[in-house]
């Protein structure tokens, strides 16, 4: 075996360090140093994440074809390292608490281990990796949604979790099933040619089988019913962990998949399928999120039509479309992440996460207040901040196909960016206008809590701004373009 | 007696068929769990008589089977433990008990 193909996998092998590393001292440490924990599992991924993105990685296959590195991996993980490091960064004071304390290293090791999962998802060109890194990602959620135990709603929320996760996974494998009769090889690159000429009624169905499967993990609306259900009741640190890191893995597999695997002779199928989805995603998700009082709640349903979003930078297939996707989910990561930042903090300290109980909020608690509502007017996609720039880009990638039914598409999109505006903005009505007499009290923030929405902020401000984050997403898009080759 | 791969395909799809229905229609959980195991192992049934009518020469369906036989059963583990904290909680593992999140 040549080991040199593990110089393939420079991140992923930093990750299991990592996770060695935090392992150890959750073991072996004794009991009165343990409350560093966080602190040190944040400073070594700090460390980690900053270390990659050293530009020295080596792209191309490892292991016979099965795991590949391109430009664009290497970024998307990147993005979603910071990611993590924030949700690390906002966990830190909670998993110290009361209840929490006495198992905070399994929430640390089990969310470095999806992590993982998700790298191996991203790389992977074989499906059986694919699902291996698929379950790594899915599985231990379910775990840290039951975390709080003392909490009736963690335990339902899980419950729910666990099942609606492994019957889409089943769902999943029987579509792979079916490729693997149909083309008898389940590498990425070896499926493509072999389905070309007619479409086969078979594969059809396999493809729906596996669209409706990675669309039970994206949360795309006929397959959403658990999402909302888990969001209130997980708790807020795994919230905010699955709404945008396991939403932004899933959503660059899913790309992968369609473009590689079935982007050659059934282009036009998957691009239908997925038209009637986000068209559904955007709306349901966004009718819904309207009436929702519980801020989690609410943040769950956004969350489900800002995937229908994501969805246009894959039904665009091309470079443009890919670079706009991956830019989204940059941008998204760092608006949800401050809006899960100050609902964190306010539930941590108070224990109020319905949107009435922040009527007032600005009176006693200016930053916060502030921080929320950058993150609406980024999300619902004001001008000078990120939000923006990455529905911009998304339209525009959505429109480089130039079909009629591409642009009608967009034009629902963008009613619905509309329609969105009003219920980012009931939060900020709540908090800046509206008046109550039993105000959430002042609340000092931990200082990791502080640096992690102040990061979140910056992201959001700059992100836009800083135009060449764009231009490298850009490049490293270009540079893996091959991917794309079969469709043109 | 030739048997041919629609005589282990046919099965497989009613078994996996089954599992979808008492995923839906069963109300206690533990049933439910049974129910996803039956639609895992179907999975698995394909794999194996695809690799073995199909592609006789090769053992990648084979080996897939043996990978998701051992995620079903880290699955099931994973689902059981869950199933005994909500029992800690609510005395029972009827679903129609946990209810208390929704719309």
């Amino acid at each position: 075996m040549n080991y040199s193909q593990f110089l393939m996998m420079p991140q992923e092998l930093g990750l299991l360090l990592v996770f060695a590393l935090v392992f150890i001292y959750d073991t072996f440490m004794p009991s009165r140093s343990q409350r560093f924990l966080p602190c040190f599992t944040a400073i070594l991924f700090a460390i980690y994440t900053a270390l990659s993105f050293v530009p020295c990685v080596v792209t191309g296959m490892a292991f016979s074809g099965m795991f590949e590195t391109t430009a664009a991996t290497w970024v998307m993980k990147n993005i979603l390292n910071v990611g993590v490091l924030l949700v690390l960064l906002q966990a830190a004071k909670w998993s110290n608490g009361e209840f929490v304390s006495v198992r905070r290293g399994e929430f640390y090791e089990l969310l470095l281990l999806t992590l993982l999962g998700m790298f191996i998802m991203i790389s992977a060109r074989h499906f059986l990796l694919f699902v291996i890194g698929l379950e790594t990602a899915s599985l231990p959620i379910a775990a840290l949604a039951a975390f709080e135990k003392n909490h009736y709603e963690s335990r339902e929320a899980a419950a729910k979790y666990v099942f609606t996760a492994i019957f889409s996974s089943a769902i999943f494998l029987l579509g792979i099933s079916f490729v693997y009769g149909l083309t008898g090889t389940l590498y990425f690159n070896d499926i493509a040619p072999r389905v070309l000429g007619a479409p086969s009624a078979l594969l059809i169905t396999a493809l729906a089988f596996v669209i409706a499967g990675v669309g039970f993990k994206l949360s795309l609306v006929p397959f959403h019913l658990w999402t909302a259900d888990v969001y209130q009741g997980a708790p807020t640190a795994v919230t905010s962990y699955l709404s945008v890191i396991s939403k932004g893995a899933a959503a660059f597999s899913f790309l992968i998949i369609l473009v590689q695997v079935f982007g050659a002779a059934y282009q036009a199928v998957w691009q239908w399928m997925l038209y009637a989805l986000i068209i559904l995603t955007i709306t349901v998700g966004n009718l819904f999120a309207i009436r929702q009082r519980n801020l989690k709640r609410f943040l769950a349903f956004s969350s489900i039509s800002q995937a229908g979003y994501v969805m246009l930078g894959i039904i665009a297939a091309n470079v443009l479309g890919m670079t706009s996707m991956i830019y989204y989910v940059l941008v998204y990561i760092f608006s949800n992440l401050a809006a899960f930042g100050v609902i964190a903090a306010i539930e941590r300290a108070t224990g109020r996460v319905t949107m009435d109980d922040y009527n007032g909020l600005f009176k006693t608690n200016p930053w916060l207040s502030f921080t929320m509502m950058l993150a609406m007017f980024s999300l619902g996609g004001i001008p000078p901040f990120a939000g923006f720039f990455s529905k911009f880009f998304i339209f525009v990638g959505a429109c480089k196909t130039g079909s009629v039914a591409i642009y009608v598409l967009v034009l629902i999109a963008l009613i619905n960016t509309i329609i969105s505006l009003y219920y980012y903005l009931l939060v900020v009505k709540a908090m800046f206008i509206r008046q109550d007499e039993c105000v959430i009290p002042t609340i000092k923030s931990h200082w990791s809590e502080r640096l992690g929405m102040i990061v979140s902020v910056a992201g959001i401000v700059l992100i836009g701004l800083v135009s060449c984050i764009y231009v490298a997403l850009n490049t490293a898009s270009q540079e893996s373009a091959q991917i794309f080759m079969l469709i043109d | 007696m030739n048997l041919n791969i629609l005589m282990y395909l046919i099965p497989s799809l009613i078994m996996f068929g089954c599992g979808v229905y008492g995923f839906i229609t069963r109300k206690n959980m533990i049933a439910i769990m049974i129910s996803l195991e039956l639609m895992l192992n179907a999975v698995d049934i394909n794999f194996v008589v695809f690799n073995r009518f199909l592609f006789p020469g090769q053992m990648e369906g084979m080996f897939f089977t043996l990978f998701a036989i051992a995620i079903a059963a880290a699955e099931t583990a994973l689902a059981l433990a869950i199933i005994i904290n909500v029992f800690r909680a609510m005395r029972n593992v009827d679903i129609t008990d946990i209810n208390r999140l929704k719309f």
